[in-house]
């Protein structure tokens, strides 16, 4: 089918307000006479709080109010952005209180101030006295698992947050048949989402008495929902704005800031109070990414057949629950419509320990179980014999696969079209050739993994998704949405998927990015590559809804059957000819004016979105290592993707520009370091933590194969997350197969490089 | 957030100095790239501060009718890295000023202010130790000139008077005439990061040998240094992947690293060892020597 507007490069809707400055962040709501809230952490990363004295932090001039646990509400909440459930045994995890009086990791939250200034809010952190019993901090699984260990909280034994696996077909029998069976035991390391705005709100308290919340979130409907359950008020007594967002990536898929936002203004009678936080505290008090151990065993035939793998996973969730439970769940599901296994036994164990709270992270557990998953499947080629291409090509488990557990289907699958053309990109083969036999301390070498990730979370989460559209007397519309553009540019493809229902060029179709509760249609958020594919459903719905009562309208006004009548470049037009029947503006002035039959056409639909769409791709990545220095280097990389039908090519190659330079710090230098004995974290800042520059970040190949989606707006499949998955694996097995040598934990960096090349005597 | 209890602006060197001996509690601010981070870290509480930014005359770089090259303390790396007599006449300085930071950190850190703030890890540092540079120190009592070698007294500690401010760096033509140098940042990033180890080499050959060879360090010790052993030994050597690997073999002697967590001992004098030998094969070249194999 051939559109207008969907497909082409528009330029972003927010483009121009974003470089002239004009655009508003949370940061940018200043108010009068804003008072300033920060919170005091934790020394201990596992210590109980057996008394604290605010009384100086009191007496200090500008203190407007100090909290402890003991002044706010004993009401234990879950923090994960998940839709509510009504089915008490399918919510998140309540294990927080909007301070608490057991420390559960170096920085956890015991005291607040709010003051007239930062200074003073500082000042006064200094003089709150606390006592702590200190506890053994446990800073591993392996320890928290650990016979005898203390629990972080009471109620959950063992440590373990949740250990439910699945088990499809019997690898058992499947190992039996095998030829081959191959293990391998994998490692990834905690990393920080690092987008560029911190965390921030600002709330305060309307003339009625409302909490009104100003944040930086992805999912401002959940946020509205939470802040209200750990404040126990009615949920309609909370109102959240998302103003323009400087990034979240998952981190703000969670509800960090706002809890304590809202007690603050109530402990100042609602006056405004901006709760800001630091990269330092940003780093440790919001998520990271979980770390996970893998053991993989899989049978594998002669022929090159995958038969039946059996993954034990343990992750390690920090803290607090937020997404964990579902996050092992997550990574034992999405990898699923990739390859044709007879059977899979899939044991995870999600671990609370004494280090900060891991939450979602783009990709949503997928980067780790990819990451060891691909490296295991290299490891099975290299052993065997096999072409890594070949073997891969040859398990695809392609179209028509059906997920045993989930029942989604995949109706669209290009994968095999996505590796043939990655493989002509990076010219795999001119290159081996050339790569076969190196000496010196140089050395090049060609890797590849593949990926399949899902669109949105049915089944296991709700997919409901608000549009409105209202027609202007010019014929312009507004579109509302719920769904939040975080940067990934989610308002500009709906404003595309708009016009192009309803004829408009894109400057008719005036976006309202700002969600505010009160006002926006319900959605969920931003999360789990879910926006242009679910809340693009909406919006279609919407505009579709418009133009059939624009065309009914016109019914009214001319005789002429709607059926008969189409919209285009903002006039009615007869359907069969495209003969002009009248301009689009005057038919809305119609709607607003005529004295009999005026009626402003809108749309406020919902849409329940029971679909899901497995998207797909490959990293090929090719690598140059200093054996000398332990330096490796991204010389070529290209990621090629099938997510469907793509909206607009320009945003589509952006996400996957971000993505893998996410993967490449993925792979190459990003850690958070903790020390071992007391959970201290090393490395909390942007210095220390090495995410990589635009220096060293090479440039990204981006290609796309457009498959037909059939159950997607236009023929769509998620985007978001999937780039930042198989850049590592990727790059894990070009090092591979340029030094034989197996790197099986994040990341590679050339302290950990050295170290393996010493052990392997190239250095 | 920074706690500022006072700030003055000096139009003058002598006023600077004068303010300076009235108020030993002022704390000079120059570009404040290294300032303002330790005031936000709550390093220095209600801190007074003298700015010496308007000092003109202390930016200038400029040659001195004997050959001797004035770096004034006030120089950006910016500038540095653009000088058309620093390209020209000791190119491996040019290399560590934008080596540093980013371009924004370089337009404003000063060559002075990366000295007084006493790290290992000062990207200047072990060019301007290859290159015997002096520091000109002037207070109400005088002024002094100290080779740079002595002015690191430990870790962030270097031998700056109450009273004093550092006015200009000073390399004799001697230092700089007829060497090669070359310096290379080690660390992770290709931009805004420390250095894990850096290296500044400068030599001097004639015919196929050595005739000079100076090895500065950054981050192989508490404080930058100079690799005296290495520096006896390859005087007169004959210029060889031999000689080359002994150098960077004796230069580790001179080190004194630690494991931390952000490198093992081990690692990094496996580095000094590599990088000293490749720093020299190109400063080789750039003293008129053949390129090694
Ligand atoms: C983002 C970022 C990246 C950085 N990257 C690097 C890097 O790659 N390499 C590197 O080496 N450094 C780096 N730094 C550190 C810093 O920029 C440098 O050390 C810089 O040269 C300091 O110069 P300044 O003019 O800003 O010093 P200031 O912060 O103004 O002063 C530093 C110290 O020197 C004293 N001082 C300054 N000038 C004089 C003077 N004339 N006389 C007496 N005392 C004086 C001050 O009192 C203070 O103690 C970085 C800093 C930041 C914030």
């Amino acid at each position: 089918m051939a559109f207008s507007v969907v497909g082409k490069s528009v330029q972003r809707v927010d483009a121009v307000a974003k470089v002239t400055g004009k655009a508003k962040y949370t940061d940018d709501f200043y108010e009068r006479d804003m008072l300033v809230g920060k919170i005091l952490r934790s020394p201990y990363a596992h210590a109980k709080v057996k008394k604290i004295d605010v009384s100086k932090a009191k007496a200090l001039p500008g203190v407007e109010a100090v909290l402890t646990y003991w002044d706010v509400p004993h009401l234990k909440f879950a923090t994960a952005g998940h839709p509510y459930a009504l089915d008490p045994s399918h919510r998140d995890k309540e294990d927080r209180f909007i301070l608490t009086d057991k420390a559960r990791f170096v920085g956890d939250a015991v005291a607040a101030v709010v003051a007239t200034d930062e200074l003073i809010a500082q000042q006064a952190l200094q003089l709150i006295e606390v006592e702590y019993e200190v506890l053994e901090a446990l800073t591993t699984p392996e320890k928290a698992l650990g016979e005898g260990a203390p629990l972080i909280h009471e109620d959950c034994e063992r440590n373990i947050l949740a250990a439910r696996g699945y088990h499809i077909g019997d690898v058992e029998a499947s190992f039996a048949e095998s030829d081959y069976v191959i293990e391998g035991e994998y490692e990834t390391s905690i990393v920080q989402h690092c987008h560029l705005e911190n965390h921030i709100s600002y709330a305060r308290q309307d003339s009625d008495g409302r909490i009104i919340i100003v944040s930086s979130t992805q999912i401002p409907h959940i946020t509205r929902r939470i802040v209200a359950q750990a404040l126990g008020l009615p949920w309609g007594r909370v109102r959240v704005l998302k103003p323009y967002i400087g990034g979240g990536f998952g981190n703000k898929q969670d509800v960090c800031v706002e809890p304590l936002n809202a007690a603050m203004t109530l402990a100042v009678g609602g006056r405004p109070v901006k709760l800001e936080l630091s990269r330092e505290e940003c780093m440790i008090d919001t998520r990271t990414r979980h770390a996970f151990k893998f053991k993989m065993k899989t049978g594998v035939s002669k022929a090159g057949k995958l038969k039946g793998i059996q993954i034990e996973a343990i992750s390690n969730t920090g803290a607090y629950a937020s997404h964990g439970h579902s996050i092992a769940m997550s990574a034992g599901t999405k990898f699923r419509p990739l390859y044709a296994f007879e059977s899979i036994k899939y044991d995870p164990v999600t671990v609370y320990t004494n280090l900060p709270a891991a939450g979602a992270m783009r990709g949503y557990g997928v980067p780790q179980i990819q990451f060891a998953l691909e490296s295991h499947i290299e490891d099975i080629v290299n052993k065997l014999g096999f072409d890594p291409i070949e073997f891969r090509r040859r398990n695809l488990a392609g179209v028509g696969y059906v997920d045993p557990l989930s029942k989604n289907k995949v109706y669209s699958n290009g994968l095999a079209e996505c590796i043939t053309k990655g493989k002509e990109l990076i010219r795999w083969e001119e290159k081996q050739a050339g790569y076969s036999r190196q000496s010196g301390d140089r050395r090049r070498g060609l890797g590849l993994a593949c990926f399949a990730y899902a669109s949105g979370t049915h089944p296991v989460g709700l997919e409901l998704s608000g549009a409105r559209i209202v027609l202007n007397q010019d014929g312009s519309v507004q579109l509302q949405i719920g769904a939040t553009e975080i940067g990934q540019g989610s308002d500009t493809v709906f404003a595309q998927m708009a016009a192009e229902v309803l004829g408009l060029p894109m400057d008719m179709v005036h976006v309202i990015s700002t969600q505010d509760t009160d006002i926006t249609p319900f959605d969920t958020g931003a999360y789990a590559s879910r926006q242009t594919y679910i809340a693009g459903m909406a919006v279609k719905k919407a505009a579709l809804e418009v133009k059939e009562k624009i065309l009914n309208f016109v019914w009214g006004m001319t005789d002429i059957p709607a059926e008969m009548l189409d919209l285009k470049e903002q006039n009615v037009v007869y359907k069969h000819s495209g003969e002009v029947v009248l301009p689009l503006a005057e038919v809305a002035m119609h709607t607003y004016y005529d004295t009999v039959f005026a009626q402003p056409i809108t749309s406020d639909t919902s849409n329940n979105a029971r679909v899901n769409a497995m998207s797909f791709g490959v990293t090929f990545a090719e690598v140059e290592i200093d054996l000398k220095t332990g330096k490796i280097e991204v010389k070529e990389i290209f990621n090629v993707h099938d997510s469907g039908k793509i909206i607009n090519p320009k945003l589509a190659e952006g996400q996957v520009h971000g993505g893998v330079s996410m993967g490449i710090g993925y792979a190459l230098s990003e850690q958070m370091l903790f020390d071992e004995e007391t959970g201290k974290p090393l490395n909390n800042n942007l210095l220390d933590y090495k995410l990589p520059t635009i220096m060293d970040t090479p440039d990204i190949g981006v290609a796309f194969v457009e498959t037909e989606e059939p159950s997607g707006a236009f023929g769509v499949k998620s985007l978001g997350e999937p780039p930042a998955i198989s850049p590592a694996p990727a790059i894990r097995n070009a090092v591979l197969a340029a030094t034989g040598v197996k790197f099986n934990r994040l990341p590679m960096n050339p302290q950990r490089v050295f170290e393996k090349f010493k052990q392997a005597g190239l250095i | 957030m920074y706690n500022i209890k006072g700030y003055l602006d000096a139009c003058t060197v002598s006023e600077a100095i004068e303010l300076l001996a009235q108020n030993p509690n002022l704390r000079i601010i120059a570009g404040g790239t290294d300032v303002l981070i330790k005031m936000q870290h709550g390093q220095f509480q209600e801190a007074e501060l003298l700015s010496i930014r308007t000092l003109e005359s202390m930016a200038d770089i400029k040659k001195l009718e004997d050959g001797t090259m004035i770096i004034g303390a006030l120089a950006t790396f910016s500038q540095i890295f653009n000088d058309p007599i620093i390209q020209a006449e000791i190119p491996a300085l040019a290399e560590a000023a934008v080596s540093m930071g980013g371009p924004q950190i370089r337009n404003i850190a000063t060559i002075g202010g990366n000295i007084c703030n006493g790290a290992t890890s000062a990207d200047s540092a072990s060019t301007l130790f290859a290159l015997n540079a002096s520091l000109r120190l002037e207070s109400k009592t005088g002024a002094r000139l100290v080779p740079i070698r002595e002015f690191y007294l430990g870790p962030g500690k270097v031998d700056l008077k109450p009273g004093e401010i550092l006015t200009e760096f000073r390399v004799a033509p001697e230092d700089y005439r007829g060497f090669g140098g070359h310096y290379i940042k080690f660390a992770a990033r290709k931009a805004m990061d420390i250095a894990t180890l850096g290296v500044s080499v400068m030599c001097k050959v004639a015919a196929k040998t050595l005739t000079e060879v100076r090895i500065g360090l950054g981050v192989a010790g508490p404080t930058p240094l100079r690799c005296v052993e290495a520096e006896e030994f390859a005087k007169g050597q004959e210029i060889s992947k031999d000689t080359l690997a002994q150098i960077g073999k004796l230069a580790v002697k001179s080190t004194n690293a630690r494991t931390s967590w952000r490198a093992s001992k081990e690692y990094r004098e496996h580095l000094v060892e590599e990088l000293v030998q490749r720093a020299l094969k190109t400063a080789i070249v750039r003293a008129g020597g053949e390129e090694l194999a």
